[in-house]
């Protein structure tokens, strides 16, 4: 396979993934902004939901002040914000369009509707359309593009290359959104138990629509090392780190062995599983939740990168 | 033909009676209710739009999202009309290959007095570079399209040649695949050819003419400027049905003897390149010192052997519209037999005489830029204002050498879907002549039709659509 077309696959799972991600933080912020907050008012998230989106400054100086209907705009339909769901649909949809040829009808059919219908949301009045449509929308595009890939795309290398794309993109979001809540999970004496950071847990789950599949899993109180565990280790956790690389792994593994040949690629996804697969949450929490999350995301941006020049920069070995 | 709107030939009719091929799209036509007929046509662009086929025919530039009318009628011909046709068209394809092999080795035709050097030799299109190197079997144009108008049963006129890489082959499927689609009805009714394998002969053809150094399987690829490139769409449906790389320049590379592409197992050496660019972009080295755009190296590896270009560089200097006025004298000249196909008779302004002709004659002349395209800065004298034709006596007189005149030419029409229900439209016709270890034709084409009433211009930045054609099984 060409390397620029493994590489535009690799892209296209990236950027339905984020488009995914942005969604999802969309609703947790929308959903709290209509609870009551103790002082007053209601309860903003915003600027949790920026940052978490790597979006905040960018935010800032376009329009200052974190106002709803503009975060709305910001990271539903900005052309100039690249984590916004229209940006990397549009982006999904041409690298879908470069390698056509590497998609199924299906496949290209998903991506190429979801741009025609974004185009006809943005000749919409912004009045007509509800927040909620424009997640539940956005979720069934991505669903669709996800389900046609498994449903349709040969297992060939380039199945491979587009979970690879949707598995790395799905950890580094999953320990993005914790690190900027990773505050919340500190174990700090005078809100245990208290309504509040029952209340903020809860929000970190929802943000990775896991609070039910939470519920199902560990049931009784939400705590932080439950949380952690779920997110970070439990294999049965659809977006924990556990999860993500472990199939970022399972993919890696079957390039190499169509290609009859392992790289530096499979050996540092290996090292990586080992270490989620020996760690337990207590090592975590000494370690330090936030140095873990970041040291994990800059493991997982050097497994990118080795991806990317062993596989997709078509470097003449 | 005199001045005035000569009478067309309606293909559809002969006498009162309609034609063999066209037999019960008569009544289909005038039986479909006014909602069904709604209701296609917006399936119809439903369809195209969806499968992305959005894009525009012969490098008419514009908006790379919009689409081409597609017109339901369909353009039908007769097994005896297209096997008189195909002959033609073959004929033609092979004698524009004797001149290139000629005229970039020994130049016997110039040699001969038959066709002007200069004309040849200080043609923009001739490409120094390649001058003695065969490429392989001889074929420098792989895909000839020509450009034919009809004016009566049996009178076909080629309009031009085109020998780089001809494109539209796209619609001639998808057209035909979405009629079927729709309409499976008539053809269990009509017998109509398919179509269907033309990318396996395009294939085949590229793979009979791997070069001199292959070994194996040849590896063939279409190289595409890329997906900002108005005519994406074709390059790279035509990769998936021949099931080949779709490669832009970046992707290969020169080393050593072979040109090889880069791919996630490292590189792979590619035989057969069917590149969608112009010669100028082929290779910084060679042709364009500038030029960051290309593969810098390939003409190396293509002089000694080691790669087929489709087309050879230097192909377009047999489609120039000066050249066209030789082709008939090519078939006599290298095939000793009589043209099937006719020129349109053709007045050069760059020669003194047919200039005067053409200024006594602007109202009823086509006048055409000699490197135009697109339909764009033509002059079509019944259908122009006082002040139109005034405009170009100007220009026909400050720079001559640029114009070719032809006759306006009674094109034939066909009954197409418009507005205020089926009317005859003007068509013309480009079939795509392939030409390897074989020469093939699959019974089709694509016929565009000026959807203006009255319009003589098919191109579809002029308001032109498009039409399947069908040729009957015998």
């Amino acid at each position: 396979m060409l390397s620029r077309t493994a590489s535009n696959l690799f892209w296209i799972a990236r950027n339905i993934e984020r488009a995914e991600t942005t969604a999802r933080l969309l609703e947790v912020g929308a959903r709290n902004a209509l609870i009551p907050s103790a002082g007053g008012g209601f309860r903003s998230e915003w600027d949790s939901v920026l940052r978490a989106s790597g979006t905040a400054t960018a935010f800032a100086e376009k329009y200052g002040d974190p106002v709803q209907r503009n975060i709305e705009s910001f990271l539903f339909f900005d052309s100039e914000n690249a984590s916004s769901v229209a940006s990397c649909i549009e982006r999904a949809r041409e690298n879908g369009r470069i390698v056509r040829t590497a998609l199924t009808g299906q496949v290209w059919d998903a991506l190429n509707s979801a741009f025609q219908d974004l185009q006809a949301l943005r000749r919409t009045e912004r009045s007509k359309l509800s927040v909620s449509d424009l997640i539940d929308w956005t979720r069934r595009q991505c669903a669709l593009v996800k389900g046609t890939v498994d449903d349709t795309q040969l297992r060939n290398d380039g199945w491979d290359f587009l979970h690879i794309g949707f598995t790395l993109e799905r950890a580094d979001a999953t320990a993005r959104l914790l690190d900027v809540k990773y505050y919340v999970l500190l174990p700090q004496v005078e809100f245990v138990g208290s309504g509040l950071d029952n209340y903020q847990w809860r929000t970190v789950l929802r943000a990775m629509s896991a609070h039910r599949a939470f519920n199902w899993a560990y049931g009784g109180e939400v705590t932080p090392p439950k949380i952690a565990d779920f997110l970070i280790l439990n294999p049965k956790s659809p977006r924990s780190l556990t999860t993500s690389i472990d199939e970022a792994g399972w993919h890696l593994d079957r390039l190499a062995r169509a290609y009859g040949r392992g790289t530096e690629a499979q050996t540092k996804v290996r090292a990586m599983i080992a270490e989620l697969a020996e760690a337990r949450v207590e090592d975590i929490f000494d370690e330090g939740l936030h140095e873990f999350l970041t040291r994990f995301i800059d493991e997982v941006a050097d497994l990118s990168a080795v991806i990317h020049r062993i596989y997709l920069s078509g470097e003449t070995r | 033909m005199g001045e005035g709107i000569p009478a067309f030939f309606n293909e559809m009719y002969q006498g009162g009676d309609v034609r063999a091929p066209y037999r019960g799209l008569d009544r289909w036509a005038v039986e479909m209710p006014q909602e069904l007929r709604t209701l296609k046509q917006s399936e119809a662009e439903a369809l195209f739009r969806r499968i992305g086929i959005t894009f525009a025919v012969y490098g008419d530039g514009g908006d790379p999202d919009r689409l081409i009318p597609f017109d339901m009628f369909p353009r039908a011909f007769s097994a005896d009309e297209w096997r008189r046709l195909e002959q033609g068209i073959k004929q033609r394809a092979k004698a524009l290959n004797a001149f290139l092999n000629d005229v970039y080795s020994r130049g016997e035709i110039i040699k001969a007095g038959r066709v002007p050097g200069r004309l040849v030799y200080c043609n923009e299109a001739f490409e120094r570079a390649v001058m003695n190197i065969r490429p392989a079997r001889g074929v420098y144009s792989h895909i000839v399209g020509i450009d034919l108008v009809r004016t009566g049963p049996e009178e076909f006129f080629v309009l031009e040649d085109n020998c780089r890489t001809p494109s539209g082959v796209s619609y001639m499927l998808e057209n035909r695949e979405i009629m079927m689609r729709m309409f499976p009805q008539l053809f269990q009714a009509k017998r109509v050819a398919p179509v269907e394998n033309y990318p396996a002969l395009l294939r085949r053809t590229f793979e009979s003419v791997a070069p001199r150094k292959c070994e194996g399987d040849p590896c063939v690829v279409i190289l595409t400027p890329g997906h900002f490139n108005s005519a994406y769409y074709e390059h790279s449906f035509l990769a998936d049905m021949m099931g080949v790389e779709l490669v832009e320049a970046a992707d290969l590379f020169v080393e050593g003897d072979f040109v090889w592409m880069r791919t996630t197992q490292g590189p792979r050496k590619v035989d057969v390149i069917y590149r969608r660019i112009d010669d100028a972009f082929l290779d910084p080295l060679c042709f364009r010192p500038d030029s960051m755009l290309g593969i810098p190296g390939l003409m190396n590896v293509y002089r000694s052997g080691g790669v087929t270009l489709a087309s050879a560089p230097g192909a377009g200097v047999a489609d120039d519209k000066a050249i066209y006025t030789f082709v008939p004298d090519m078939v006599r000249f290298y095939l000793g037999e009589e043209p099937i196909l006719n020129n349109v008779p053709t007045w050069q302004c760059a020669k003194p005489d047919d200039l005067r002709y053409v200024l006594d004659h602007l109202g009823e002349l086509v006048v055409k830029e000699v490197h135009g395209s697109g339909g764009y800065g033509m002059l079509v004298g019944p259908r122009s204002t006082k002040e139109q034709i005034e405009t170009f006596r100007h220009k026909l007189s400050e720079t001559p050498g640029n114009y070719i005149a032809q006759p306006t030419l009674a094109l034939s029409t066909v009954p197409t879907f418009v507005e205020e229900g089926i009317a005859p439209r003007h068509v013309d016709l480009r079939p795509y002549c392939l030409v390897g270890e074989r020469i093939e034709l699959v019974p089709g084409a694509l016929t565009r039709v000026a959807l203006t009433e009255g319009s003589l211009v098919v191109n579809s930045s002029q308001g032109g659509g498009v039409k399947d054609t069908w040729v009957m099984a015998e």
